[in-house]
Formats: C-alpha cells, sequence, structure tokens
C-alpha cells in the first residue's frame, strides 16, 4: 500500500505541476502582453511598461512562472494590482464560506444517494424504484440556479424560515452563518444526489449481479444482508469514481449557487477579478482551485487501494 | 418411508412466465448418496440446482416440491431458507474466482459461514477456518487465511469454495461444474478432495456436469436431462453400459475415447446432429424427436413419460438392451 500510495504521490505532483504550467501559459496566451491586459486598450505605453517593470512582467516567462510558483509554495499568491492587497489574504476569508458550502452540498449530496439508490437497484422493476428513477431524472432535468431560486422563493420569500440571500461572518454570528448556508447547501446538495443517485442506483445493480453475491447467499446470508455486507462494498469502488468526477461539477455548482444567495465565496471572487482584469489574482486563485480538484482525485485514487487489494497489489 | 432422504424433488417447474426451464423434475438422493446430473448447456440442470438453493435470478419463480430436511423449500420465505443455505445444504459454483468476494480476505469469507452458522465465537471460528484449509490440502493455512482470492491459484481458489460449502457438515452439497474453469491437471485432485470431503461428511452429493466419466467415477446414479426434462435415470453403470435413451445413447457415443479419436480423418467420434431446442420453441411430443433417428409420428405428438423400474427413461422406442439384442 505504501508502494501504491507513493506512486499516486508523484502523479499527484506531475498533475500539479503540468496544471500550473497551462494556466500560466493561458493566461499569457490570452492577451500577450499581462500588464496591457490590467490597463485596458486605454493605457499609454509608458503606463504599460511602467507596471510591467514594477511587477515584474517584463522578465522573461520562465522567470516570472518560477517566481509564482515559488511564492505559491510559500503561501504567497501574489498581490491585487489596484488595492494592492495580498491575494492570501483576500482567499482566506472567502474560502470559509467556499468550503463548507461544497463540503456540505457533497455529504448531503452523498446522504441521500447511497440509500435512496441502494433502494431503487433492490426495487428495480417495481413502482416504488420507478418512481425513485423518475424523481431522480427530474433532478437532473432541473439546473441548479433553478433549485436555488425555488428553494429560496418557497423557504425565504413565501415561510420567511431562512434569508434568502446575503451572509454574516462566522466570527459575528455563527447561528446566522449556517441559516445563510442551509438553502444553498440543500440546492447543490439536492442537485448532486439526482445525479448520484442514477450511478449508485446501476453501481449497486451491476454487483448484485455478480457471482459472489450470489455465494454470499448459498452461505447464508439473506437478500439484504447480501446487498449490505457484499454489495455495497463493492459497489463502493464505482461510486467512489463518480464522486471524484463530481467535483468540478460541483465547484461549477458553487460559482452560480453562490451568485443566486449573493455568498461572499472564493468563485465570486474569481468572477469579479476577471472581470477587473486582476490577471494575478485569477492566476492564483485559479490554481488554487485546480490544486483542490487533482487533490480530490489524489484521494479518490488512495481510496481505491484502501477499498481494492487488487489495486492495491498490481502496484 | 421413514429413512430420511437428503432431498426428495417432486415435479419441479421452473421458470419466469415467458419461458420455462425446468418442465416436471422429479429424483431422490438418498443420505448420502451421489447424483450426477448431465446434460447440454440449456438443458436446465444449473436452473434446476439453483431452484434447489432457491437462488433463482429475479422473475424466476418455483412451482413443485422439494423436501429437505423436513420442510419444502420452495414454500419457505428468503430468510428461512437463509439459515439451511450453507448449512444443511450448499453448493460449489463453476467459477471459483467470480464466485469468491474480491474484496474479503478468503478465511474471513470461511470463518463467516462457521460463525453465522455454527454459533461459535470469532476465535473459534478462525482455528476452524484454520483446520478446514488443512484439510482441504492447502499449503500455509496460516497465511492463505489472509490471502484475497486474486493472489490464491485457481485449484486454490476452488478448494476454499469447497471449504465454505463443507463448513457445516450439510446434508446435501449442490456442485455445478465446478472443474470446468480449473486446468485440467488440478480438476482431479480438486474432484478428490470433494469427493473425499463429502465422503467423510456423510454428505450426499449432486455433482452437475457433462463430463460423464466424472459422474461414471463419483456417482451412484445419474440423471439425464434434455430441454428441462429428465429423460433416463438410473444407477451410472446401468444407464452408461445400457442406455435406453437415444439421447443418452448419443451422449455415451459422442465422448471421446482412446478408440474413437483418431486424426488422420478415420474418427469415429459421432455427434448428436442438431442443436438444443430454445426454450420457448420446444417440439411437440419428445423434446428430442428432431435430433432422433428413429423418431415417428407418435413421438412427434405425445410426450413420453420416464417408466422402468431401476433404469427408467422416457422414450417410446428405447434403445434395446444388450439381452434383449442377444436373444433375436
Amino acid at each position: 500500500m505504501a508502494l501504491y500510495a507513493l506512486r499516486k504521490l508523484v502523479f499527484f505532483i506531475g498533475a500539479v505541476f503540468v496544471a500550473s504550467v497551462a494556466i500560466f501559459l493561458l493566461i499569457r496566451a490570452a492577451g500577450g502582453n499581462v500588464a496591457a491586459i490590467v490597463l485596458g486598450k486605454d493605457a499609454t505605453a509608458d503606463a504599460i511598461n511602467a507596471l510591467a517593470t514594477a511587477y515584474g512582467l517584463d522578465r522573461p516567462l520562465p522567470v516570472q512562472y518560477f517566481d509564482w510558483i515559488l511564492g505559491m509554495l510559500q503561501g504567497d499568491l501574489g498581490q491585487s494590482f489596484r488595492t494592492k492587497e495580498a491575494v492570501a489574504d483576500l482567499v482566506v476569508g472567502r474560502l470559509s464560506v467556499s468550503i463548507p458550502l461544497a463540503l456540505s452540498g457533497l455529504l448531503l449530496g452523498l446522504i441521500i444517494a447511497i440509500p435512496v439508490g441502494t433502494y431503487a437497484a433492490r426495487n428495480v422493476g417495481k413502482p416504488s424504484g420507478a418512481v425513485l428513477a423518475l424523481i431522480s431524472q427530474i433532478g437532473i432535468a432541473i439546473p441548479v440556479f433553478w433549485a436555488g431560486i425555488l428553494l429560496s422563493v418557497l423557504f425565504g420569500v413565501r415561510l420567511g424560515w431562512l434569508p434568502t440571500g446575503g451572509w454574516v461572518d462566522w466570527s459575528d454570528d455563527w447561528v446566522g452563518s449556517i441559516r445563510s448556508l442551509v438553502l444553498p447547501v440543500l440546492s447543490l446538495g439536492l442537485i448532486m444526489a439526482a445525479v448520484l443517485i442514477r450511478y449508485v442506483r446501476s453501481a449497486v445493480l451491476d454487483v448484485m449481479n455478480q457471482d459472489y453475491v450470489r455465494t454470499a447467499r448459498a452461505v447464508g446470508m439473506t437478500r439484504t444482508q447480501a446487498l449490505l455486507q457484499v454489495g455495497l462494498r463493492n459497489a463502493a469502488l464505482p461510486i467512489v469514481t463518480i464522486v471524484g468526477l463530481q467535483i468540478a461539477e460541483l465547484i461549477g455548482g458553487t460559482v452560480i449557487i453562490e451568485m443566486v444567495f449573493s455568498l461572499p465565496g472564493l468563485s465570486r471572487m474569481i468572477l469579479a477579478n476577471v472581470a477587473a482584469r486582476e490577471v494575478i489574482v485569477v492566476q492564483s486563485t485559479v490554481m488554487l482551485i485546480i490544486v483542490f480538484v487533482i487533490f480530490v482525485n489524489f484521494v479518490v485514487d488512495l481510496l481505491y487501494g484502501i477499498l481494492d487489494p487488487r489495486i492495491r497489489n498490481a502496484a | 418411508m421413514t429413512s430420511r432422504n437428503a432431498i426428495e424433488v417432486r415435479d419441479l417447474v421452473v421458470g419466469n412466465g415467458d419461458v420455462t426451464a425446468v418442465r416436471g423434475v422429479s429424483f431422490t438422493i438418498p443420505q448420502g448418496g451421489r447424483m450426477g446430473l448431465v446434460g447440454e448447456s440449456g438443458s436446465g440442470k444449473s436452473m434446476t440446482a439453483l431452484a434447489l438453493m432457491g437462488l433463482l435470478p429475479m422473475g424466476w419463480s418455483t412451482h413443485g416440491s422439494v423436501l429437505h430436511d423436513g420442510v419444502d423449500l420452495v414454500t419457505q420465505s428468503d430468510k428461512a431458507l437463509s439459515s439451511r443455505r450453507g448449512r444443511t445444504i450448499s453448493m460449489v459454483f463453476q467459477d471459483p474466482l467470480s464466485s469468491l468476494n474480491p474484496v474479503r480476505r478468503v478465511g474471513d469469507q470461511i470463518s463467516w459461514v462457521i460463525r453465522k452458522h455454527m454459533g461459535v465465537d470469532k476465535k473459534t471460528a478462525e482455528q476452524q477456518t484454520i483446520e478446514l484449509i488443512t484439510q482441504m490440502k492447502l499449503p500455509r493455512p496460516e497465511q492463505l487465511v489472509r490471502a484475497y482470492p486474486h493472489e490464491i491459484s485457481g485449484g486454490q481458489r476452488q478448494r476454499i469454495m469447497i471449504a465454505m460449502a463443507l463448513a457445516c457438515y450439510p446434508q446435501l452439497i449442490i456442485a455445478d461444474e465446478p472443474t470446468t474453469a480449473l486446468d485440467v491437471t488440478v480438476q482431479k485432485q480438486v474432484l478428490r478432495l470433494l469427493n473425499g470431503a463429502a465422503h467423510d461428511r456423510g454428505s450426499a452429493l449432486l455433482m452437475i456436469t457433462h463430463d460423464l466419466p466424472i459422474i461414471a467415477a463419483m456417482c451412484d446414479t445419474v440423471a439425464v436431462m434434455y430441454a428441462g426434462r429428465i429423460v433416463e435415470m438410473g444407477p451410472v453403470a446401468e444407464v452408461f453400459r445400457n442406455p435406453r435413451h437415444h439421447y443418452t445413447r448419443g451422449l455415451l457415443d459422442s465422448q471421446p475415447t482412446m478408440d474413437n479419436i483418431a486424426l488422420d480423418g478415420t474418427s469415429r467420434l459421432v455427434s448428436i446432429p442438431g442443436m438444443v431446442p430454445p426454450l420457448h420453441d420446444l417440439p411437440t411430443g419428445c423434446a428430442f424427436n428432431p435430433r432422433c433417428a428413429v423418431a415417428t409420428d407418435r413421438c412427434r405428438a405425445e410426450m413420453p413419460e420416464l417408466s422402468g423400474d431401476t433404469l427408467k427413461s422416457a422414450c417410446w422406442h428405447p434403445v434395446p438392451n444388450s439381452s434383449e439384442v442377444a436373444a433375436q
């Protein structure tokens, strides 16, 4: 297992490196001169040159890249051209919104999808299974912003139970923070669940038809025991795979949900900075998100090794 | 009928609404008896086995009766059956790799069965597992219990399957082509082991195979299945020496032996013409009539029932046995 984990760690570092080069070059390929992008099309050549010199943007690209990446490794994400604030400081406050939102959304999705998907698989061909498949299908068809608006109208406007948007900082009133997160998390989680239910259902169905589940029953497990003790354990592998792939969807969902519920999260910060042409802020924060996605896939790989002895030994 | 039988099957019918895979099968295996069930693929032998275990795939149902250990298994709930499966009746499957749980250690899979049915604690179950693996003539049992199915050989996996099936001294073991997926070199060892271990435990054996020499070597009685019915049944020696049904005759003639396989083109190995009919489109009368050389209008109109004393066959024009031939 140690060897397997080491190999996956090397892959993780390699992927992060490739991604960092890609994001660095893409941003430069988009406009060529970073200083010109920042200052806009009305800027004079003198002003552009002055900015480039001040921020070292006139140096060769490899030098700029290593300067940026070494700073990232030390927690220095660069600074904003306009406000001169350190990007790292901006990001930390935003993450206290985005991370609880994304993780709770994912967790809620899983808590709903695993039992419901398993139940749907057990009842395939029966009315209850068909109804669940239908509900899941409708859930997939609903865009996450629409789910957010519907929930906001019902619980926020009609019933008045929860805020329809806005944010209270954790340090001011943590109950208020949680109340602000309930509807966004619900929107994300329900939509995640709808997608995951389908995958859980088909993973469980597939596993239930395997010979080893029949063997489990042949030595004394009831149908339900075989499903829960042997089936789910084996279905975990495809489910983990899908969860890994859904992480990118999840982040896309948080961008939209942060807009719908006016939450000051990381995604909204990136959008605002794209509009403001804050190249360095965008470059560093997008890189953070990429590292997060690659890290989740690294964790998924490690889980494979834990869940399946065949994969662990193959390394 | 006071002597208890390991299993008594009466008019077993297995179908899924559209097709009927088993069409009225009856047989009895006495305690400690050995019965072979032969037939081509699609003859219904595996479905018969799964029906006895109550392990039919979704959508299939069973009619008739299966008396075992004082109850009719057909009428039992899944929960009631689960307390018998692995304890009084158990099964060894064809492919040991796909039949073992890939993510659990083999020792844990065996000891689970022991704990479930014998009501012993974890420690005792683990000890018994080691003993069982030793009996299965597997090397280094202490290490083997910690192995996963993919880490051991095919023959070892099947011995693990047999250990699971035998762990609780069942009255009946059903073995469905237990050596088909194994190398020829280990087939004999595994069969000998299964045979010996079943004998030691006084377990009856239902051996499903299309390999006639295996039946000849291991079983007392044999039943030949064709298109969901038993067409011939009786003591192995009698059936193999003097088959009355033309299908059995054909099966025996199509077995390669040193005499009939000649690679120079003079081969006398015969095959039965045609194919097993699809279950949804069975011929009327005797299901074998389209492939039978002596079929008459009667064979095409009326279905023959099993009849006879020790050797029963279902044929309107049985193969004349050797004594009859001699008398002519």
